[in-house]
C-alpha cells in the first residue's frame, strides 16, 4: 500500500537504552546519514562514566540526541520530537524531555517485570499501560522478538542475536524518515569486515525494521526533511574531537613539522589520542606516557626539538600539567595544550560538560606566567580553534591552551571543510647555524618580544635553557632582582602583544549597539545564537558576541561591551567569564550560570533574557 | 681547542661552560664533571650534538656546566622530557643527570617507564643518599634509621635499591661507579655512551656537606678492598687486597669464599657474565650490610651489571612512521580533510 510522506521543516530525536544497548553508535549512524541528506544539524551524546552500568536501571542509561531540519540549526533541542526508548528505564528517564504530542518508539520486550522494577516504577506500574503516556503517540514494536525471528536461520547466540536490535530499530527509522540505507551498510561492511557472521546478522536486522515499517499497516505516515540551504560547498559530517585532530595535523603540515602528541588516557579526551595515532603516514608521532606529567613534559621535549608539540587532556590532567606549563612558558617553548573540560572538581563529571576550568586556565599557576587561551565554539570550530592555537604557539613561542569540553567533543554538525591549498602557511623562524663563535643570545627579541626557535643539533647555538629565571639575552641563570622584575614584564608584554595578531571581536548575529549583548565563549555558541536569533526576530535590539581570545582579548572588546544598555554571560560554570569581565574592564555583566553538567536549553536562556529586559 | 690537519681537536675544557660551578667545595659532583669531560674529549663527541637533560637537585645543574646543548627541567621529569626529545630527534645524543631524590623519588615513575621502553639515552644517577640543594632531609637510598633534620627520631624508610629496581623494570644496561674511582667511572661513562638503548649508571657521590662518608666503607683505603668488587665480563668474581677470595654460586646462593685457605681454585668461582639478567638480578643483591646471618659480607659490585640488547624505543617509532607510509602512502591533507564521506551543496 502506498503511504503519504509528510514534510517536516525540523524534528529532534532522542536514542536512549541500556549503555550497552549500541545507542552511541546508533545515534551516530542516523547523524552520518541525516548529514549525507543535506539537513543542518546538531547532536548531543550523553552517557555514563561506567562502561556498563547495572543493566536496566536509570543510572544505566545512555543517550543520543539530534536535532535536524531544512533549516540553520544551532542546538541540539531542548525538547524531543521523537524518543526511542529501548526499555523502561529510557522512557523514564526522558519523558520529561518530551514535547508534547511527540512520538515515542518503544521497545515493548523491555518492559517485562524485572525492566519495571529496575526502572522504580512502584506497584507494578506499567507507563505502556497505566496511561501515563496519554498525548504521546506511541510506537509499540516488540524489537527484541523480532530481531530474534528476523535472525532465526543465523547460527549467532541469542546473545549475539540480541546486540543487533539497535540495527532493527535504525532501520525502522531509515523507513520512517524515507533514508537510504547504503551509508550504515557501507559502515557495517567495512567495520565487520571480518566477522562474517555478525555482519550478516547486523545487516538483516537493519533490512528486517525497514520492511517492518514497510508492512505493518498501522504505520500508514513517513516523514521527510528537506535539505537545509546550506552556503554552497563540500561537506562532511564531524566530530570536535576529530575536527581538533584535523587541525593539529593540519597546522603542522603547514608549518612544514612533524606533530608530536604526548598523552595519557582520560575522558573525554581519549578520542584525540585514538584518533592522532591513525595518522602516522603524516608523521604524526603519538606517545601514550605513564601519566599526565610526563604526557606534557615529553612534549615540551619534543618541541625543544623542534616539533610541533600537542598535549590533550581534561580538567583533572590539566592540574597535573600545570608545573610543567609553568616550564614551557619558562622556556619559551612552543607548545599546545588541549583541555577537553568536563564536570568539575576533581574527578567530578568524567562524562558531562561543563566550561569551568577557565578561570584555571587563565589562572592557575604560581608565579606571574600568562599563557595565551583559546576556546572552540563548536564541534566543527574544533578545526579553526586549534590550527590558531598551534599558529599562535609557532610565532609567538608561547604555551597555548585551548578549551574544548566533552559536549563539542562528542557533538557533531556538518562541516564545510576547507581546501588545503586555501589554508594559508605558517611561518616559523629558527636561529641559523653559525661558524664564527660570536656571542649567541638564545633570548635576544624581536619587535613582539618574541625570541627564535634554537634547536638542538644547530652547528655553534649549543646552550642551556631551564626553569629557573634567566638573564635576558643571554638566558643565564640570574637572581637579579631588577632583571627578574623586567624577565616577568615582558613575558606578560609578549603574551599582550598577540593582541595585534588576532581579529578584533566580531558579533555572530545583531546590531552594533543595542538593549542587550550575550557575551560568550566555547560551547554555548549555538544556543546563544539561535536565542538572540529568535528575540532579534520578535523585534530586541540584541546582539550576541563570542569570544574565541580568552588571553589576550581582542582589542576592541572593552568599546564593544559599552555599546549596549546590558551585557548577559551565559555559562555552563558558576559565573568564570563574568569575573574576567569585569575584572578587566569594570563593566557589569549579569551572569547566567547552570552547572548540571548538561547544556543550557534555550527555553531557559530566553527565559531569562526576557526576564532581565522586563517583557 | 686545537687544530690538527685541519680538523678540530676537542679538550675537556672544551667541553667546560664560563659558567661559575656552584656545588660547594669538595662536593663528589665535581669528580663527575671532570670525568664526563674527559670521557667526551676522548670520544670527540660534537659539542652540538649532545643534550644534558636534568630534573632538579644539585646534580641538575649539571647541565649549566656542559658547552652543549641541555635543559634543566623541573623535579623529576627529566625522564620524560627526554624521551620526547630522543622521539622528535633520534639523532641527538641524550644525557639524563638525575640524583636519588629526582629519580627514585619524586621521578621514580618516569624511570619506570625510561627504562621500560628502552629510549636511546644515557641515565647518570648521581647517587649521595640525601637530599642536598634542600639542607639535609633523608632520600629514598638514605639507610634505615638515619637521623636527619627530617628524621630526628631516625628514618623509618625502607631504602630503595637503585640498581635492583633498574632490572626490575627491565633496562638494558645497569652499571654502578663511584666519585672517588675517576678512572673507572670513566670507563663506566664509555661503556654508557656506547650501548644502544637506555644505560642506567647509578654513581656513588659523596655530599660531604650533609652526608660525609656515606660510602666510605667502599672508598677508604683500608676496607675497600675488601667490601668492593669490579665486574668484568667473562672473568671470575675475585676480590681481597691481594685477590685471594671470590663468589661461588651455591645453587642460587652466593657464597664468599677464601682461594688460598678454603680450597678453592679460580676455576670453581662464578664467572661474570653481562648478558645473564638472573645472575645480573642475584649481583644487584649484593647490597645489604655486613653480618648477614653470621655470613661474611658480599662486597659491593662495581661495574656493568647486565647489557642487553633491545631494540629502542624509538626505533620502534619511526619504523611504524615508515611503515605506515609505505602502507597508505604520504598523508594527503586534502584527503585528510575531506575524510571518507562527503556531499555536495550546490
Amino acid at each position: 500500500m502506498s503511504k503519504a510522506i509528510e514534510v517536516q521543516q525540523e524534528v529532534t530525536i532522542k536514542f536512549a537504552g541500556d549503555s550497552g544497548d549500541g545507542m552511541q553508535l546508533t545515534g551516530t549512524l542516523f547523524t552520518d546519514n541525516t548529514a549525507l541528506s543535506g539537513s543542518d544539524l546538531a547532536t548531543f551524546p550523553d552517557f555514563p562514566a561506567e562502561i556498563r552500568a547495572p543493566q536496566g536501571t536509570l543510572a544505566g542509561v545512555s543517550g543520543f540526541q539530534l536535532h535536524f531540519g531544512s533549516r540553520e540549526i544551532l542546538t541540539p533541542g531542548d525538547d524531543c520530537d521523537v524518543l526511542v526508548a529501548m526499555n523502561a528505564a529510557a522512557l523514564k528517564a526522558n519523558l520529561q524531555h518530551l514535547a508534547p504530542g511527540s512520538a515515542i518508539i518503544v521497545n515493548t520486550d523491555g518492559f517485562d517485570k524485572k525492566n519495571l522494577r529496575l526502572a522504580k516504577y512502584e506497584n507494578g506500574e506499567n507507563p505502556l499501560e497505566s496511561g501515563v503516556l496519554d498525548g504521546y503517540e506511541v510506537i509499540r514494536i516488540p524489537v527484541t522478538k523480532l530481531t530474534r525471528e528476523a535472525l532465526i536461520d543465523s547460527d549467532l547466540s541469542t546473545r549475539d542475536k540480541d546486540l543487533c536490535k539497535n540495527m532493527f530499530v535504525l532501520g525502522f527509522l531509515y523507513w520512517r524518515y524515507n533514508r537510504s540505507l547504503d551509508s550504515t551498510l557501507d559502515f557495517l561492511r567495512q567495520k565487520l569486515s571480518r566477522k562474517l557472521a555478525l555482519l550478516e546478522a547486523n545487516i538483516t536486522a537493519l533490512r528486517a525494521g525497514y520492511h517492518y515499517g514497510d508492512t505493518v499497516e498501522a504505520f500508514t505516515t513517513r516523514y521527510e526533511v528537506k535539505p537545509a540551504p546550506l552556503e554552497k560547498g563540500a561537506y562532511r559530517n564531524i566530530m570536535g574531537n576529530e575536527a581538533l585532530v584535523i587541525g593539529l595535523i593540519t597546522a603542522a603540515q603547514k608549518a612544514g613539522l612533524p606533530l608530536f602528541y604526548g598523552s595519557y588516557p582520560i575522558t573525554p579526551a581519549s578520542d584525540i589520542l585514538h584518533s592522532l595515532a591513525q595518522y602516522k603516514h603524516f608523521d604524526v608521532r603519538t606517545f601514550q606516557a605513564e601519566d599526565e606529567i610526563a604526557a606534557i613534559s615529553s612534549a615540551i621535549g619534543a618541541s625543544y626539538g623542534g616539533n610541533l608539540a600537542v598535549t590533550g587532556t581534561s580538567g583533572p590532567g590539566m592540574a597535573l600539567k600545570t608545573e610543567a606549563m609553568g616550564l614551557a612558558l619558562m622556556l619559551e617553548l612552543p607548545l599546545v595544550i588541549c583541555n577537553i573540560q568536563r564536570g568539575g572538581p576533581s574527578t567530578g563529571l568524567p562524562t558531562k560538560t561543563e566550561q569551568s576550568d577557565l578561570l584555571q586556565a587563565l589562572y592557575g599557576r604560581n608565579g606571574e606566567s600568562p599563557i595565551p587561551v583559546i576556546a572552540a565554539s563548536s564541534p566543527a570550530d574544533c578545526f579553526e580553534a586549534a590550527f590558531e592555537a598551534c599558529r599562535i604557539a609557532l610565532q609567538h613561542m608561547t604555551p597555548v591552551i585551548l578549551l574544548s569540553d566533552g559536549y563539542l567533543a562528542n557533538g557533531a554538525e556538518p562541516w564545510k571543510f576547507p581546501k588545503a591549498a586555501d589554508i594559508p602557511e605558517i611561518a616559523v623562524r629558527f636561529h641559523e647555524p653559525r661558524e664564527n663563535g660570536a656571542p649567541f643570545l638564545p633570548y635576544e627579541r624581536d619587535e613582539s618580544y618574541v625570541r627564535k626557535w634554537a634547536l638542538p643539533g644547530t652547528k655553534g647555538l649549543a646552550h642551556r635553557i631551564g626553569g629557573l629565571e634567566k638573564e635576558a639575552g643571554t638566558g643565564n641563570v640570574s637572581y637579579d632582582p631588577a632583571n627578574h622584575e623586567y624577565m616577568v614584564k615582558i613575558r606578560q608584554a609578549k603574551v599582550d602583544k598577540i593582541a595585534d595578531f588576532i581579529p578584533e571581536q566580531e558579533l555572530a548575529i545583531g546590531p552594533g549597539e543595542g538593549e542587550l549583548l550575550f557575551l560568550g565563549w566555547g560551547s554555548t555558541f549555538g544556543l546563544i545564537k539561535s536565542v538572540a536569533k529568535d528575540l532579534l526576530a520578535e523585534g530586541v535590539a540584541v546582539a550576541h558576541a563570542h569570544l574565541r581570545y580568552l588571553r589576550p582579548f581582542p582589542h576592541n572588546l572593552g568599546r564593544l561591551l559599552q555599546q549596549y544598555d546590558k551585557v548577559i554571560v551565559p555559562e555552563i560554570n558558576n559565573g568564570q567569564l563574568s569575573r574576567v569581565i569585569r575584572d578587566e574592564f569594570l563593566r557589569e555583566v549579569i551572569p547566567y550560570n547552570k552547572i548540571q553538567g548538561v547544556p543550557i536549553t534555550k527555553a531557559e536562556l530566553k527565559g531569562f533574557a526576557l526576564q532581565v529586559l522586563s517583557r | 681547542m686545537s687544530t690538527t690537519n685541519g680538523t678540530t681537536v676537542l679538550s675537556a675544557k672544551d667541553y667546560a661552560t664560563s659558567q661559575e660551578v656552584r656545588w660547594c667545595p669538595g662536593c663528589g659532583d665535581y669528580a663527575i664533571l671532570k670525568q664526563v669531560q674527559s670521557a667526551f674529549a676522548g670520544l670527540q663527541l660534537g659539542r652540538d650534538e649532545v643534550v644534558f637533560i636534568s630534573g632538579i637537585g644539585c646534580s641538575s645543574r649539571f647541565p649549566y656546566y656542559m658547552e652543549t646543548y641541555g635543559m634543566h627541567s623541573i623535579h623529576g621529569r627529566a625522564p620524560a622530557v627526554a624521551t620526547g626529545l630522543k622521539i622528535a630527534r633520534p639523532e641527538l645524543q641524550i644525557w639524563v643527570v638525575t640524583g636519588d631524590g629526582d629519580g627514585l623519588s619524586i621521578g621514580g615513575n618516569h624511570l619506570i617507564h625510561l627504562l621500560r621502553r628502552n629510549v636511546g639515552l644515557n641515565v647518570l644517577l648521581f647517587n649521595n643518599q640525601i637530599y642536598g640543594l634542600t639542607k639535609g632531609q633523608y632520600s629514598p637510598t638514605s639507610e634505615e634509621a638515619k637521623v636527619t633534620k627530617s628524621t630526628p627520631m631516625g628514618s623509618i624508610d625502607h631504602p630503595v635499591n637503585p640498581l635492583a629496581f633498574a632490572l626490575g623494570v627491565d633496562g638494558t644496561f645497569v652499571a654502578r661507579a663511584m666519585d672517588r674511582d675517576p678512572q673507572h667511572l670513566k670507563e663506566m661513562i664509555l661503556r654508557s655512551h656506547a650501548h644502544q638503548g637506555t644505560s642506567f649508571l647509578e654513581i656513588y657521590q659523596n655530599c660531604n656537606i650533609f652526608n660525609d662518608g656515606a660510602f666510605e666503607v667502599f672508598t677508604d683505603k683500608e676496607r675497600r678492598a675488601d667490601t668492593t668488587i669490579y665486574l668484568e665480563h667473562g672473568q671470575p668474581l675475585r676480590f681481597g687486597p691481594n685477590n685471594e677470595k671470590g663468589i661461588r654460586l651455591d645453587c642460587f646462593r652466593p657464597v664468599v669464599v677464601g682461594l688460598e685457605n678454603d680450597g678453592y681454585s679460580a676455576g670453581d668461582l662464578w664467572i661474570h657474565d653481562e648478558k645473564d639478567v638472573c645472575k645480573a638480578h642475584l649481583l644487584a643483591r649484593f647490597f645489604d650490610g655486613p653480618g648477614q646471618e653470621g655470613q661474611p659480607a658480599l662486597p659491593r659490585p662495581f661495574g656493568v651489571l647486565y647489557a642487553a640488547e633491545r631494540p629502542t624505543y624509538e626505533s620502534l617509532l619511526h619504523g611504524q612512521l615508515a611503515a605506515a607510509v609505505e602502507q597508505k602512502g604520504p598523508g594527503q591533507l586534502d584527503e585528510l580533510l575531506a575524510g571518507t564521506t562527503t556531499w555536495e551543496i550546490r
